[in-house]
């Protein structure tokens, strides 16, 4: 049981290693071992959306996938999402529309937003809602955040 | 973190994982997207030794339309259900049902494959494949065996998987062109398992109805499919007696339990509604 995986990957377009347990989720490997504390643990069941990121280009819950899985994949997290001091288009309309409170569920949002904006630039607000449906948020009743993304898919798009 | 220990194999094709099944016996579980059993061992609700994950044995995915026969890998995604256009042209309604499971996260991860083997009667699929008559492959030790959706699930988690056994392929008649086709599903909340839900597949020639399958999702400890909801159509003028008629009859079929879905008859009046819905749908649909 004690045996360790040697895993490389790509966190954020770093290649990275890590050597996890089996019981470890990527959660955990990213937080506790990579010191990357963005993704946060809400539920640890796949229901809240709190430790959402993406793996090969897919939206997925860090907190259901084993580190030893990610062996060979490409990880994004919140922390990849600004440009050094640049926040993303994204980030910075979060702020300008105050889209959050206490915060937990943001950095599984934005990158489900990024994500979606990626795959359907202009996308309609039922898509919006329907892509975060797995999101959750307990603060805001989502109307901010679902204005500061579809404001910033079109700031994007007339930038492009 | 998972509490329990346990040995994590990523075989890379089928032999080799039945090989650890083999030898581990029930000690040793596969997982598929995990998005079921990754949950329940955290809650340690399941604990095994050993642990086989399917995700790189490549001959357990991707989606064939060929003639008449639609084969589905076990390890194929809702998102590439979603996703699959031959899919949406040879039988719609199975993107339609995807479209209403869980999330994002969860459809880019769980699998048509771990959905029908679990036999959670939650699940959306189990019920829809039984409507469509579809047809499990599983192999084991002693070689591979078919058994219909319809026979397969036996109460809620158990099915006729043999513990040795991976379920590898969903094989399903291609439904005939102009089959009418509904799934509806009745949820508290988007990502939530259905109250009530429906799939109905039925077909009309000169305004008579020639054929219905109907089944009914986690309104019992396994997936309905009921027979005589379906008989109940089939050679009436889809009519209002010829509905209610189905109706009843599905409703003798089920036995939903209270929950924090609702009390029974809450979860019967839906089951109608649903039904209902899945039916005109269908007949709007018919061509």
């Amino acid at each position: 049981m004690s045996k360790k995986f040697h895993v490389s990957t790509t966190v954020n377009g770093d290649p990275v290693e890590f050597l996890c347990d089996s019981r470890e989720t990527v959660l955990d490997v990213l937080r506790d071992r990579l010191s990357l504390t963005g993704a946060k643990e809400g539920c640890g069941t796949g229901d809240c959306g709190a430790c959402s990121i993406t793996v090969d280009d897919r939206l997925v819950c860090a907190c259901l996938m084993l580190g030893a899985e990610a062996e060979g994949k490409s990880i994004e997290t919140v922390e990849g999402i600004a440009a050094g001091e640049d926040l993303h288009p994204l980030q910075k309309r979060f702020i300008e529309y105050a889209a959050l409170q206490c915060g937990i569920c943001t950095p599984g949002i934005l990158v489900a937003a990024k994500n979606l904006l990626e795959k359907h630039p202009d996308p309609t607000e039922e898509q919006v809602r329907y892509w975060l449906a797995g999101n959750l948020c307990r603060c805001t009743g989502y109307d901010k955040i679902i204005r500061a993304v579809m404001d910033t898919a079109a700031e994007m798009r007339e930038a492009s | 973190m998972i509490p329990a220990g346990f040995e994590y194999h990523r075989p890379a094709d089928v032999a080799s994982a039945l090989a650890i099944l083999t030898t581990h016996g029930d000690e040793a579980r596969v997982i598929a997207g995990g998005h079921s059993l990754i949950p329940m061992m955290k809650l340690r609700m399941a604990e095994m030794g050993h642990l086989v994950d399917l995700q790189d044995i490549t001959e357990l995915k991707g989606i064939s339309v060929d003639g008449d026969t639609i084969t589905i890998g076990a390890m194929t995604t809702q998102h590439e259900l979603i996703t699959s256009d031959a899919l949406a042209e040879a039988a719609p309604i199975i993107r339609e049902a995807a479209l209403v499971i869980a999330d994002p996260q969860v459809r880019y991860m769980g699998t048509i494959g771990g959905n029908v083997a679990n036999g959670d009667p939650g699940n959306d699929m189990p019920g829809l494949m039984q409507c469509l008559d579809a047809t499990y492959i599983l192999v084991g030790p002693d070689g591979m065996r078919p058994v219909a959706a319809r026979e397969f699930y036996e109460a809620a988690y158990f099915t006729a998987r043999e513990d040795e056994e991976i379920l590898t392929q969903i094989s399903i008649p291609r439904p005939a062109p102009g089959t009418g086709y509904a799934y509806e599903k009745q949820k508290r909340k988007i990502g939530d398992y259905a109250t009530a839900a429906s799939g109905v597949m039925l077909t009309v020639a000169g305004g008579t109805c020639t054929s219905a399958s109907i089944a009914m999702t986690n309104l019992a400890d396994t997936p309905i499919w009921a027979e005589a909801a379906g008989a109940a159509l089939v050679g009436s003028d889809l009519g209002e007696d010829a509905i209610t008629a189905a109706i009843a009859a599905a409703k003798d079929a089920i036995d939903p339990v209270a929950d924090n879905r609702g009390p029974v008859e809450f979860k019967m009046h839906v089951a109608g509604v649903i039904l209902r819905r899945a039916i005109d749908r269908a007949i709007a649909r018919a061509g």
